[in-house]
């Protein structure tokens, strides 16, 4: 089983240990720098990209604005096509409501196809805990899971493995899961997803329940969208007897004809392809054709709270494209397991914070996981003005004040750590509103500067660790204003 | 209170400092932007839609309903498959001209049956021409979703010009979302290694997409 987040160190410690993995680097800026050229291509290839990119924010602001009206029309239209509508208040719910089900088939074992809901709410350890194994079968999940790793990005969930690392993976762990490696395995990348295939046919063929998320619900039609590429998706969406569909309550879009916005920009943005191989629309359940039972668990998990935000709430448009981490300077740098949770990189700075709220370590650390310099929003397909949010976070870090957990306004109090920010913060206040006060320590200042010391003592050497302190003018400016009448008067 | 009343008291709270807007939908998203990129004639349209699809590694044939069924011969004797399923109500003179033993497929084919498949004919719903797109919505010429996904090579029939949309916007309008529809672009491909794309994984590793025509076209290269 993957390992979990619990328990992360902050996220400059995580980073720092990770900035030192040599192959990790080469690992994440190759792939990282392959894509971004790619993304580019295939957004400049749609000469209307503006105009889709504020239209799809359009609809997410106003599905979100009207949010439970859709989560019951869409309630309404699932229901109606055939399938049962669930709802789960957190994680802990929804995988009871998940096992529940499995349990009611007489099943030990299900497919799944790669579910950032799932895996944000941990249901394969779950599932494990009950006695169900959950076999991913998307390449990249498969390689975390058989590699008992975590993931490290949205899309890509072992893009800090290259190929040499996956083949030996695959050659060790295949045999404890099923059919084993081919003998002979080299690490060309057509024989590993040969090698995935192979291993994952039987698994696919014997599948009696499958699990999925989705990337979009339609509330006029009650249609679940998966967007994929390799197959594996269709193959759990449609062989077994029944699927169990695990989704976040934001992914809904109001009508049908939505999805054209979505189905341009999503694709370029992820895979930079204009369409990704595999996509599968599926609207309740179909008689003779694919799962016979249909249920849909609708996944709260802190996204209310995240709506409850004037600011923040803006993250809840994203559609998990991923194209902020690959342009990300401190991603490509850090890696993502340094985010200390399922969704890493830009995005993750913002959502992982306001999901789980800012009580541990890890998730106080993530609004400053960023040098602000906007490439996130930038790329981003639905606009999320992700350093606006970062900013807005590192406030609620510092100062606390009233936010929504679980449904419940409390009142954060502010960070420990920030003490002496604070303390310097009051202290410039109280000098720019007494002038007289300002003038002598600006002279003060003057005077003395020869004995400045070139880092800060105390609290603020970390500060000036990796900075200059700023030299003392001989002169203060409005000393030298005075004097020469603001420069008008020759002197120097 | 049940964990749905629970949701949707959470979202109407958190809702509550957002002021009241009844603008209706249509009004809501502003749809300036293109309904389809550029403008071709028709045959552009087509040749459009080939060229994306060989740029996935599709490999397109073009052929008239005359040279169909030979063309379907060619390419399976080419594979040399035992078995070649294909669904209730293909055109049966499709399949007039090819020899191997024809599969139909039955409600009751396990997934173990159709592993044994090799190759598979249908038709299709829709093409997409600005992304190189075929839409299966589970039509009798078409099958159920997992006749083309478990063989290993999918022939698949699109009616030129007829079928051919230019982009995505057009296709949604044809379709009928309470279908079962799957969307394939190119075989089966992954990014999941080092992020650059290979082709063949789960789904049918050879995608040959045939464009027939009543016309001859002016470049036939089949």
């Amino acid at each position: 089983m993957s390992g979990t987040f619990v328990g992360m160190p902050a996220f400059p410690k995580a980073a720092h240990e990770a900035v030192g993995n040599q192959t990790l680097r080469g690992n994440l800026r190759h792939a990282t720098h392959t894509i971004r050229a790619k993304r580019a291509k295939a957004v400049a290839e749609v000469s209307d990209w503006a105009a889709l990119r504020e239209a799809g924010k359009r609809i997410k602001d106003h599905t979100l604005r009207h949010l439970d009206r859709y989560l019951e029309q869409l309630e309404e239209s699932v229901t109606a096509a055939g399938g049962t509508v669930h709802w789960a208040a957190d994680a802990e719910e929804a995988n009871r409501i998940v096992a529940q089900l499995v349990k009611e088939t007489g099943e030990s074992e299900v497919v799944k196809v790669k579910s950032m809901a799932t895996q944000e709410i941990g249901l394969n350890e779950a599932l494990e805990a009950e006695g169900i194994r959950a076999y991913e079968t998307d390449l990249a999940e498969l390689i975390v899971q058989l590699g008992k790793d975590r993931p490290s990005h949205i899309l890509v969930p072992a893009i800090h493995r290259n190929r040499g690392e996956i083949r030996d993976i695959f050659e060790r762990e295949m045999s404890e899961w099923g059919r084993p490696a081919p003998e002979g395995l080299t690490d060309t990348p057509a024989e590993l997803a040969e090698a995935a295939r192979l291993h994952l046919r039987e698994k696919f063929l014997r599948a009696k329940v499958g699990i999925s998320g989705a990337n979009f619900m339609v509330a006029e039609t009650g249609t679940l969208v998966v967007v994929e590429s390799e197959g594996n998706g269709r193959m759990c969406l449609t062989l077994p007897e029944t699927l169990i569909s695990v989704v976040g309550i934001e992914k809904i879009v109001p009508t049908w004809r939505d999805l054209e916005v979505f189905l341009q920009t999503l694709p370029r943005s992820s895979t930079a392809e204009r369409m990704n191989p595999y996509t599968s629309m599926w609207t309740g359940t179909t008689d003779g054709d694919g799962p016979q039972t249909f249920h849909l668990v609708l996944l709260d998990n802190g996204r209310t709270d995240t709506l409850a935000d004037e600011v923040g709430r803006q993250a809840l448009r994203c559609i998990r494209c991923s194209a902020c981490l690959n342009v990300c300077p401190v991603y490509e740098r850090a890696g993502g397991h340094a985010y200390g949770s399922v969704y890493p990189g830009p995005i993750g700075a913002i959502l992982s914070p306001q999901l789980r709220g800012t009580a541990s370590e890890i998730d106080a650390s993530l609004p400053y996981a960023s040098s602000l310099c906007g490439a996130c929003y930038e790329v981003c397909p639905v606009a999320i003005d992700i350093p606006e949010v970062l900013v807005h976070l590192r406030e609620r870090v510092v100062e606390g004040g009233q936010v929504v957990r679980e449904g419940n306004k409390v009142v954060l109090q502010p960070a420990k750590g920030h003490a002496a920010e604070r303390t310097a913060m009051r202290a410039a206040r109280w000098a720019f509103t007494h002038p007289g006060a300002l003038r002598t320590g600006q002279r003060l200042a003057s005077r003395t500067r020869r004995l400045h010391p070139r880092t800060l003592p105390g609290p603020g050497r970390a500060w000036s660790d990796s900075r200059d302190l700023p030299a003392v003018p001989a002169e203060p400016f409005r000393d030298w204003w005075q004097r020469t009448n603001g420069g008008k008067g020759g002197a120097k | 209170m049940s964990s749905r009343e629970r949701v949707l008291g959470r979202v109407r709270r958190a809702l509550a400092d957002v002021p009241k807007d009844d603008t209706p939908y249509e009004q809501v998203v502003p749809r300036d932007y293109l309904r389809e990129h550029g403008e071709r004639s028709v045959e552009e349209t087509v040749n459009l839609l080939a060229e994306n699809l060989a740029d996935y590694r599709a490999l397109v044939h073009r052929t008239t309903t005359d040279e169909l069924p030979y063309l379907i011969m060619r390419l399976l004797a080419e594979r040399g498959p035992q078995y070649v399923l294909v669904p209730p109500w293909l055109p049966p003179e499709w399949m007039s001209a090819a020899d191997p033993t024809r599969v139909h497929d039955r409600a009751v084919s396990t997934p173990h049956e159709l592993d044994k498949v090799d190759s598979v004919v249908t038709g299709c719903a829709v093409a997409i021409a600005e992304t190189g797109t075929i839409v299966l919505d589970g039509s009798p010429d078409q099958g159920r979703r997992r006749i083309t996904l478990v063989p290993d090579h999918h022939i698949c029939v699109v009616r030129v010009p007829e079928q051919v949309v230019s982009s995505v916007p057009q296709a949604l309008e044809r379709l009928d979302p309470a279908r079962p529809l799957t969307w394939i672009s190119g075989p089966s491909a992954t990014s999941d290694i080092e992020l650059d794309r290979v082709e063949g994984v789960h789904g049918p590793r050879t995608l040959e997409v045939v464009l027939v025509s009543d016309q001859p076209s002016a470049d036939v290269n089949s």
